[in-house]
């Protein structure tokens, strides 16, 4: 069996996941500013209050699975995103601890609340940063990092930072539509449109730009036979787009679905750009990997827990299903 | 003199010493929860749900402390150890993926439920949830420790291409150390979660005597504290016995032993001076240290001038850290004794010295866990993975600048948000548990004071 192919794709897995389930919990604080109402805002925050721990714990897995399986390339990618990386989990403790917190005290409710959607903003913020510095590569020689610390910030990364931000709230608004009624969801939907036009543009501006960044990126793309084959994403994608346009006035349960479904388009983009180095531009992941016996060790127990996972974990988003009510959990 | 090698060790202890109080406080809690709803299933008497829900509250704040001091854990590893990750990789990382796919998710998965849940899923299913986060609680203690253990002792593997690969995981998982850390950490949990129910129900008693959920909570804690205390005495001699075998240097520091010598003395107190190669002020009794670490009078122990200098762990710290929790060890069986006493005397809800004495032990398990962890991480040193690499070969190629940058971040986050939350679980503690889950407490939670406090407060 090639352990190393499976565990590059289980690791992309579980990245995929936290993007999308932390995506809409995050996206909830990015909502915040544009709503005032602490009522509102508890009824928003209690619909994730009982998932948002598991969401997070997708982060820990591509974590703990990249130091488990690549481990060079976890050692070189956290030593070049230092900053970025402490910045998104000084920001994650304070939109973590606000979840408890907010409940606790009316009188510094404001304060965690800003806590709330300021982590959540600097967390996406900070995740958007890194995929940018990603793309544009890091500098590594003889296996060592032998950048500065601030290789990371660039325009094309800041640029990448704001789509993530914006993408994680258009997530979030598909989610409360899902789960809002009435005015405040009409609310929702004026807020989701300008979003709509804003991730198509940056989708169309990140692809660009992608392409010109590095020449074998763009001829993974644009080369004959690929381009054949690989024209059906980005159509796909901006059929996904105009669907969503229409969904986001008229419907209630597809806008998340959608949303999610660009997210799995671009990712699955991004995957096909970079394949198969998972230090860009020089280590691919192979190079990186653990022993094949450790690899070996981890896939019976992934291959056992994996599915008992998603079994619970869909259990409990089934348990607190449906519309959110006014009878807070707290 | 301050380096990135010691910067990047005081933030990896100042982080992870953080976390680990609110592990300790809740893979205890979990389990106390689990009987709380037990009993309260099988007898249905609403104190036992009060009590529940009281814990619960507090569970909840303890628990998301822990979860997003943890997560900065796990990327410890690369931001500031890159070179050790690389080199342990294949060892640690599958330990901590275990961890991840058994323990983690399955906390995580039950938590909303065993939080939010109790009225969409009915008692049975909620029960189940209970159960689920207090094993997860258990299996995130086993992976962890493993992993620990294996730096500590490690075990199964071999050297290739500069890298740790596995050649036994029984060997590498189970390896010499780790059943003692498993059992004496396990122990140490429910000790501290026991000392503090005990404390917050003495608290409760000292108010008002009557207080029938304090009566049940302090007097589960104190059988906990009774049982528990004895068998960590016990447990912690069993570890030192195993740590002198595999590493003695750590042993020789821990006693303030320089010269190696039959019939060693035990130091009581003294000030181990790494200079001078001395114990200076040292109250020793004859012999006794012999007795206690050989099991024989006369027995050899090597002393610390017996390892090479670059080899020694600093004695000073050891020596005090290992006396510190030893003594908080002996202090709470000294508790649960006085209990058992006050439980003879029937006095054990009327004894006021008792609950004093609960109420000041109240933190004391904290501190005997962080002694304790101090105890076994500075006297690992100077080495990271035992007599394989050495601390100042593992560190990542940041700046100085960089590291204090970050460890300044963490103190000022960490000592705001922790801070508050601390406050907050006070606060919490402070509520009557008899009114925990009726309408009335949610009243209650404005503000005012419960009636049965004020009036009552005479009976001290
Ligand atoms: C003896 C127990 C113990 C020890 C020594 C540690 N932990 Fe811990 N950890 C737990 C026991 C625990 C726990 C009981 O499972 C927690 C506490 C609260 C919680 O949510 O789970 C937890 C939470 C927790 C989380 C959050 C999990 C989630 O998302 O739900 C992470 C990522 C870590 N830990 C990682 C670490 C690392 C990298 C450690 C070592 C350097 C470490 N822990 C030491
Ligand atoms: C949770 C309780 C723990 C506490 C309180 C603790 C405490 C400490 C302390 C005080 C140090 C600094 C020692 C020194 O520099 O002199 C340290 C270092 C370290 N510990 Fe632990 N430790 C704990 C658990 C763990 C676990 C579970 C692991 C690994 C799985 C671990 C891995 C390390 C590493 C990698 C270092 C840095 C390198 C070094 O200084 O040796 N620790 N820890
Ligand atoms: C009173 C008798 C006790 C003895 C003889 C004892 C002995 C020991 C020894 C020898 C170690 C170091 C092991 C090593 O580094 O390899 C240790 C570590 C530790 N102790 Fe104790 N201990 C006692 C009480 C306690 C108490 C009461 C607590 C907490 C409630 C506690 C918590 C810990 C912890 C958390 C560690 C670090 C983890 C580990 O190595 O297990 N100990 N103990």
């Amino acid at each position: 069996m090639d352990y190393q192919l499976i565990w590059a794709l289980l690791i992309a897995v579980a990245v995929f996941a936290y993007v999308t389930l932390d995506g809409f919990d995050l996206g909830i604080g990015i909502l915040f500013p544009f709503i005032k109402d602490p009522a509102k805002r508890g009824r928003m925050m209690n619909t994730v209050a009982p998932v948002w721990d598991g969401n997070e714990t997708w982060l820990v897995l591509g974590g703990g699975g990249l130091y488990a399986a690549f481990p060079l390339a976890y050692s070189l990618l956290l030593t070049a995103f230092y900053i970025p990386v402490l910045t998104m989990l000084l920001a994650l403790v304070f939109r973590g601890v606000a979840f408890e917190f907010r409940f606790k005290s009316i009188k510094h409710q404001k304060h965690w609340d800003f806590a709330f959607s300021t982590g959540s903003i600097i967390a996406a913020a900070m995740q958007g940063a890194m995929l940018g510095a990603f793309i544009e590569g890091i500098a590594v020689e003889n296996a060592k990092f032998v950048g500065g610390p601030f290789d990371w910030l660039s325009p094309f990364s800041i640029f990448c930072a704001s789509a993530v931000v914006v993408g994680y709230a258009l997530l979030g608004t598909g989610w409360l539509i899902m789960k809002m009624e009435g005015n405040f969801q009409g609310n929702l939907r004026r807020l989701a449109k300008p979003a709509v036009i804003w991730m198509a543009a940056n989708l169309g501006v990140v692809s660009l730009m992608t392409s010109y960044i590095n020449p074998s990126y763009a001829a993974r793309w644009f080369d004959m036979p690929n381009l054949l084959y690989l024209a059906p994403i980005p159509i796909i994608t901006a059929g996904l787009l105009f669907w969503l346009w229409h969904a986001v006035k008229h419907r209630e349960k597809t806008v998340f679905g959608i949303t999610l479904g660009i997210f799995f388009l671009s990712y699955l983009g991004f995957g096909i750009t970079l394949y198969p180095n998972i230090v860009p531009p020089m280590i691919d992941f192979r190079t990186a990997a653990a022993p094949e016996n450790s690899l070996a060790f981890m896939l019976v127990g992934a291959a056992i827990l994996l599915p008992i996972i998603f079994a619970y974990t869909a259990y409990a988003y089934w348990v607190f299903r449906g519309k959110a009510s006014d009878e807070g959990y707290h | 003199m301050l380096d990135a090698e010691i910067l990047a060790r005081i933030q990896f202890a100042f982080t992870v010493s953080f976390h680990i109080i609110f592990p300790s406080f809740t893979i205890g809690l979990a389990s106390y929860l689990f009987v709380l709803e037990a009993m309260w299933l099988r007898t249905r008497d609403e104190t036992y749900l009060s009590l529940f829900k009281f814990w619960l509250k507090i569970f909840a704040l303890a628990f998301g402390m822990g979860v997003v001091s943890g997560i900065v854990m796990s990327y410890q590893f690369g931001t500031n150890w890159g070179p050790f990750a690389e080199f342990s990789g294949g060892v640690l990382g599958p330990l901590l993926a275990y961890e991840v796919l058994s323990a983690f998710f399955l906390e995580a998965g039950f938590l909303g439920i065993m939080l939010f849940g109790l009225n969409r899923v009915g008692p049975k299913l909620h029960f189940t949830a209970t159960i689920m986060v207090a094993v997860g609680t258990l299996f995130s203690a086993f992976w962890i420790l493993s992993a620990n253990s294996w730096m500590q002792t490690p075990d199964g593997f071999v050297i290739e291409n500069g890298r740790a690969v596995v050649t036994s995981w029984i060997d590498a998982i189970f390896n010499p150390s780790f059943g003692y850390r498993l059992v004496h950490m396990v122990l140490a949990a429910y000790l501290t979660t026991s000392l503090v129910v005990g404390a917050v129900g003495a608290w409760h008693l000292l108010r008002d005597r009557d207080n029938r959920a304090a009566r049940i909570m302090f007097s589960m804690a104190m059988w906990m504290v009774a049982i528990v205390a004895p068998i960590q005495i016990i447990a912690g001699d069993m570890h030192g016995l195993n740590t002198l075998e595999h590493q003695p240097a750590k042993v020789a520091a821990m006693e303030g032993h320089f010269e190696t010598q039959n019939g060693a003395p035990l130091i009581l107190f003294g000030w181990p001076d790494m200079d001078a190669q001395v114990t200076k002020y040292a109250l020793e009794i004859p012999k006794l240290g012999s007795l206690v670490l050989t099991h024989d009078w006369d027995g050899k122990i090597t002393g610390l001038n017996d390892f090479a200098p670059e080899d020694r762990p600093n004695s000073t710290i050891l020596f005090w850290t290992f006396r510190v929790m030893v003594g908080i060890g002996i202090l709470m069986a000294l508790l649960g004794f006085a209990s058992l006493f006050g439980r003879w005397r029937k006095s054990l809800y009327s004894c006021t010295w008792l609950h004093r004495f609960a109420l000041v032990m109240g933190p004391s398990g904290f501190i005997a866990i962080l002694a304790g962890w101090f105890t076994t991480e500075i006297g690992r040193q100077p080495w990271v993975i035992y007599g394989v690499m050495r601390t100042s070969e593992a560190g990542s190629p940041i700046s100085m600048t960089m590291i204090a940058g970050s460890l300044a971040a963490f103190v000022a986050v960490y000592a705001i948000v922790f801070g508050v939350g601390t406050a907050y679980i006070f606060r919490a503690m402070a509520k009557d548990p008899r009114f925990a889950h009726s309408p009335k407490g949610e009243v209650l939670r404005a503000g005012s004071r419960p009636v049965a406090d004020s009036t009552n407060q005479a009976g001290e």
